[in-house]
Order: C-alpha cells, then sequence, then structure tokens
C-alpha cells in the first residue's frame, strides 16, 4: 500500500468521523471546532486529487475566516442544550428526507459508467494548477464569473445595509477632530510668579 | 548529504526513506528557529532595556562567566519547563492543551515554502503565497480556543479581541500579497525573489509596492498580537489575555509561538519585498567585486542577506514595542477597514496601470 493510499484513508477517516461528531456532540462550540477539522481533512483529500488550489482556498476561506466568525457568534451565544435536543425528533423526517436525497445522488454517480473519474488526468509536478484555473476563470468563463462576483457585492451591500442603523445620540469620536487638534485647544500656559521665600 | 542519507537508509522502502528525509530537513529548519526564538525574546530585553536607559539581562551567562546576559534564555527556558501546568476548574482539558499548539504549528508550518537561498528551500510548490497565507490562517484558532477553554472571562475577552483583529487584518494583510503576485506574476516565493533580481536594492519590489509594503508589516504587526496591536493580551486591562490561565511549558509554548510568528512575518516581508536572499549590490557593482576573496562572497547574493533583513524586520517589531502606545480597541478596527483595505485597493489599481505599462526597471517587458 502506498504512502498515498495510508493518508488518504487516514484523512477519509477523520472527515468522517469529525462529520459525524458536528451532529452528535452537545456543545455547540465543540460542534464548530469538529466542522473546521472536517474542513481541514477535507482540503488534505483535495490535495490528493491534485487539486491544490481549491485545497488551500478552502482552508483560507472556510478555516481562516468563515469559521473564526462562526465560532465568533456560538461562543457569545447562551445556547441552552436542553431545548435544542427536545426539537431533534420533530426535525427528524425532514432530515431522513434530505440524508436520502443526498445519498441517492451520490450512489446514482458514483454507480454510473464511471466516466466521470476514468478521464481524470495526472500531472507533473510543474503543472501549475492555480495559472490554469485562472486562465479558464478569466477567458472561457469570464462572464460567469463577473456575474457570480457582482452577486456577491450585492449581497455584502444588502447585509451591510440591514444592519446598519443610524443612531444619532452615540458619543463616538471624530476621528479628523482629534487628528487636526492643535496644542492651543488642550493646554493652556499660565504665566505664574516663583513662590517667594519666606 | 541528503544522498548520503538515502543511501545508508537504502535498506528501507523507497516511500519510508523519502519520509525519514523530510523529516530531517524539518529538524534542520525547526531547530535553528526555536534557538532564535529563545534568542529574541533576549535580544527584546536587551534592546528594549537599552532604548528606556537600563541594562536588561546580564547576569546569568555559561561556566561561571556572566557573557552580558547570553545564558538567560536557556534559564527561562528550564524555569518554565519545570513549571506546574495548572488547568482550571471545568475548564476543557483537552482544547485547553491543545490550544498553544494550534497557534505554534502553523507558525512553524509556513517555513516549508520559504526559500532560503537559491537552492535552500523545504517545498517548492506553485501556491506557496496561498499556502502561507491559509496555513498563517489558521493560527487565529490557537487564541480563540485559549480564550474559550480557560474557563474565565478574561481569556474569553482576550479571545474575542484577537479574533476580530486577526479576521479584520487578514483582508488587508491578502490585498497586500495581492499586490505582490500581481507584480511578480506567480505564486511561488522562489520566483518573487528572482522577479526582483536586476539593478541592485532599486530592483526590489518595496519600491513600486511602498504602500503595501507599509500595510503589510503593520498588518503583520497586528497579526502576531504584538504592541502597539495588543489588545488580546491587554495586560493592564485583562491581565493577560487569551493565556491568563495558562503556566509552565503550555505558557512557554504560547510565548514560542509569539516570537516564531514575528520571525515569520519578517522572512516573509523580506522575501516579497526586499528580494530574500539578493545582495543589495548584485547587478550595480562591476563583477569583479565579487570576485574578491571572502569579501566578494559576502557581498554576492546568499541566505546572509535574507538573514540580514529579517534582522531589520525584528528589529522594528521590538522598536515599535518600545515607543507606541496601545491602540484602543475601534481605532485598530478603523485603521483596519477604514484606512488599509481603501489604500491597498486603490494601490492595486495604480499597480495594475503600471505593470500594464511596463514601468521599468520593475515591469520592463522581457
Amino acid at each position: 500500500m502506498g504512502f498515498e493510499k495510508i493518508i488518504f484513508y487516514l484523512f477519509s477517516a477523520l472527515l468522517i468521523m469529525s462529520a459525524s461528531m458536528v451532529i452528535t456532540v452537545r456543545n455547540p462550540v465543540k460542534a464548530a471546532l469538529f466542522l473546521v477539522l472536517s474542513f481541514f481533512a477535507c482540503a488534505v483529500v483535495w490535495l490528493l486529487m491534485e487539486a491544490e488550489f481549491l485545497a488551500i482556498v478552502l482552508v483560507l476561506v472556510y478555516v481562516g475566516a468563515v469559521m473564526v466568525l462562526f465560532l465568533f457568534v456560538v461562543m457569545m451565544l447562551d445556547i441552552n442544550i436542553e431545548r435544542l435536543r427536545a426539537g431533534f425528533i420533530s426535525y427528524l423526517p425532514v432530515g431522513i428526507v434530505v440524508a436520502l436525497m443526498m445519498a441517492g445522488m451520490l450512489i446514482w454517480i458514483v454507480s454510473g459508467d464511471g466516466s466521470a473519474f476514468n478521464n481524470s488526468v495526472t500531472h507533473n509536478a510543474d503543472y501549475s494548477n492555480t495559472r490554469e484555473l485562472g486562465r479558464v476563470l478569466y477567458t472561457d468563463f469570464l462572464y460567469s464569473f463577473e456575474i457570480a462576483a457582482v452577486i456577491l457585492l450585492v449581497a455584502i451591500i444588502a447585509a451591510i445595509s440591514l444592519t446598519l442603523r443610524r443612531r444619532p445620540n452615540t458619543k463616538h469620536q471624530k476621528i479628523e477632530n482629534q487628528i487636526a487638534v492643535k496644542r492651543n485647544e488642550r493646554v493652556r500656559m499660565v504665566k505664574m510668579k516663583a513662590e517667594e521665600k519666606k | 548529504m541528503i544522498e548520503w542519507i538515502t543511501s545508508v537508509l537504502s535498506f528501507l522502502p523507497s516511500e519510508l526513506v523519502t519520509v525519514i528525509t523530510i523529516l530531517i530537513k524539518i529538524v534542520v529548519i525547526v531547530l535553528p528557529l526555536m534557538i532564535a526564538v529563545a534568542y529574541l525574546t533576549y535580544a527584546e530585553r536587551k534592546i528594549i532595556g537599552a532604548m528606556q536607559v537600563r541594562i536588561g539581562p546580564n547576569r546569568v551567562g555559561f561556566f561561571g562567566f556572566r557573557m552580558f546576559g547570553l545564558g538567560q534564555p536557556i534559564a527561562d527556558a528550564l524555569k518554565l519547563m519545570l513549571k506546574e501546568i495548572v488547568i482550571p476548574n471545568n475548564a476543557s482539558k483537552f482544547l485547553f492543551l491543545l490550544a498553544p499548539l494550534l497557534l505554534i504549528g502553523p507558525a512553524l508550518a509556513a517555513w516549508a515554502v520559504i526559500p532560503f537561498d537559491a537552492q535552500l528551500v523545504l517545498a517548492d510548490i506553485n501556491a506557496g503565497l496561498l499556502y502561507v497565507l491559509a496555513v498563517t490562517s489558521i493560527g487565529v484558532y490557537g487564541v480563540i480556543i485559549a480564550g474559550w477553554s480557560s474557563n474565565s472571562k478574561y481569556a474569553l475577552l482576550g479571545a474575542m479581541r484577537s479574533a476580530a483583529q486577526i479576521v479584520s487584518y487578514e483582508i488587508a494583510m491578502g490585498f497586500a500579497l495581492v499586490g505582490v503576485l500581481m507584480a511578480a506574476g506567480s505564486l511561488n516565493f522562489g520566483e518573487i525573489v528572482r522577479g526582483q533580481e536586476g539593478y541592485g536594492f532599486a530592483s526590489w519590489y518595496m519600491w513600486p509596492l511602498l504602500p503595501l509594503f507599509v500595510v503589510y508589516f503593520i498588518s503583520g504587526v497586528a497579526e502576531t498580537n504584538r504592541a502597539p496591536f495588543d489588545v488580546a493580551e491587554g495586560e493592564s486591562e485583562i491581565v493577560a489575555g487569551f493565556h491568563v490561565e495558562y503556566s509552565g511549558m503550555p505558557f512557554a509554548v504560547f510565548f514560542l509561538a509569539e516570537y516564531a510568528n514575528m520571525i515569520l512575518i519578517s522572512g516573509l516581508a523580506s522575501v516579497m519585498f526586499l528580494g530574500g536572499w539578493l545582495s543589495p549590490i548584485a547587478g550595480l557593482a562591476p563583477d569583479s567585486v565579487f570576485e574578491i576573496p571572502l569579501l566578494g562572497l559576502l557581498l554576492g547574493n546568499g541566505i546572509h542577506w535574507f538573514f540580514a533583513k529579517m534582522a531589520v524586520f525584528l528589529f522594528f517589531f521590538l522598536w515599535l514595542r518600545a515607543t507606541f502606545p496601545r491602540y484602543r480597541y475601534d481605532q485598530i478596527m478603523r485603521l483596519g477597514w477604514k484606512v488599509f483595505i481603501p489604500i491597498t485597493i486603490f494601490w492595486l489599481l495604480v499597480l495594475g496601470i503600471a505593470i500594464l505599462a511596463g514601468l521599468p526597471p520593475w515591469f520592463a517587458a522581457t
């Protein structure tokens, strides 16, 4: 068994273990941390599939940014675990349906004629995944790429404008006034006679 | 050297030999790094001492000689190793001990792709810049997990501050790195350095990318939670922030990680903006200068220039700490979001125009 296979089975097992821990562990902070671990294991599996760029971006975006903000919120919440568990049974049928659909899709793809897998080409070490991806994104799929970027920008602006409230009475500081301040506005020089000796 | 090791180990399966040689290379990088970390703490105490007209550590030496206190880091390390590890009540024990490792792991792993020399690099991968960005972004989990698992409000406050700060400054840092990869046309660190060859120090990317260079270094200071951005520790407000509950070796690992991160940021800055191992006069001075025995070797390209450039940045880190008072939290957020990100976006536009125009000597079409 090759070294690559050892790594593959190790991290696949880690991925499945951590993904199932996400939904079974009681503590929401620990669940979020297991999700981080599953992203990481997934990135390693992608690396073995020679998708270096996607693997690194998965770590960079999901592990490095999204999950940090996620943890940030989860830590601040005072979540009542008992109440969460009470809703488990009522959500179960919907969950089972979704899970069956996902499993069905996976089985349908895997049990096909295998054309999706067999035509994968392995490249040498000097093949730059990033360059190829960039070339395709900025030439063949330019419009869809740009449209996706605009949609994301709209989403950002919408999220900010939804949460932005004008509160006129806050005592926030005006930085430009602070920087423009002169000595004379803050310090008053007082001339005094020296104390006389008695 | 490597050939010799492979020949000695030839009785083992070839994959195992590969693993062993990589492990040896890792040790060769990490061991000097750890020594550098230890002596960086010594340098910090000495330099800040000099700036504040104090002497700094000058007692502990070797074999009965004081030697300007050079034994101090070793003594500190020994002391921390012998201390008891206290784990707070109701703390999540596994996460509590995992947190320091999560902080130091990325700081060491990022060194895998940094070229010390034209040949000396552990993994010469194509997406080196992205790898460093991704790996260093994992470090924030160490801080967050430490803060949360300590079961202490000061630690949690420190973790929250740190998380918000690191996420904010990572965006400015990422944009600064986008400038570097635009200028070099590559994500590979070796090619980034080779793109800065030509007219000595005038060809370094710090000139066309000056605003990005400044933004990168200041963001680097913020990412490492060093003064003046050390609100995560904030010893005058929240005791010691995220590592207030740590003692003994776990605390020492936090300490090591902070300094390892400083060295990493310095190394990255010198590779991306100051031309890594390139000599400042290579290409400017006549070739006969580099043929002088010994002196020519010193003046030519080499690993010593990389270390010298790193030392300059490390000195800046210490200088900043001795000079500036701590930023207030809202000022940190303003600087990151409202100053740095607009500056970097504007300069990326300027840079794009400069590259299109083929501005010499950096972007002249070859």
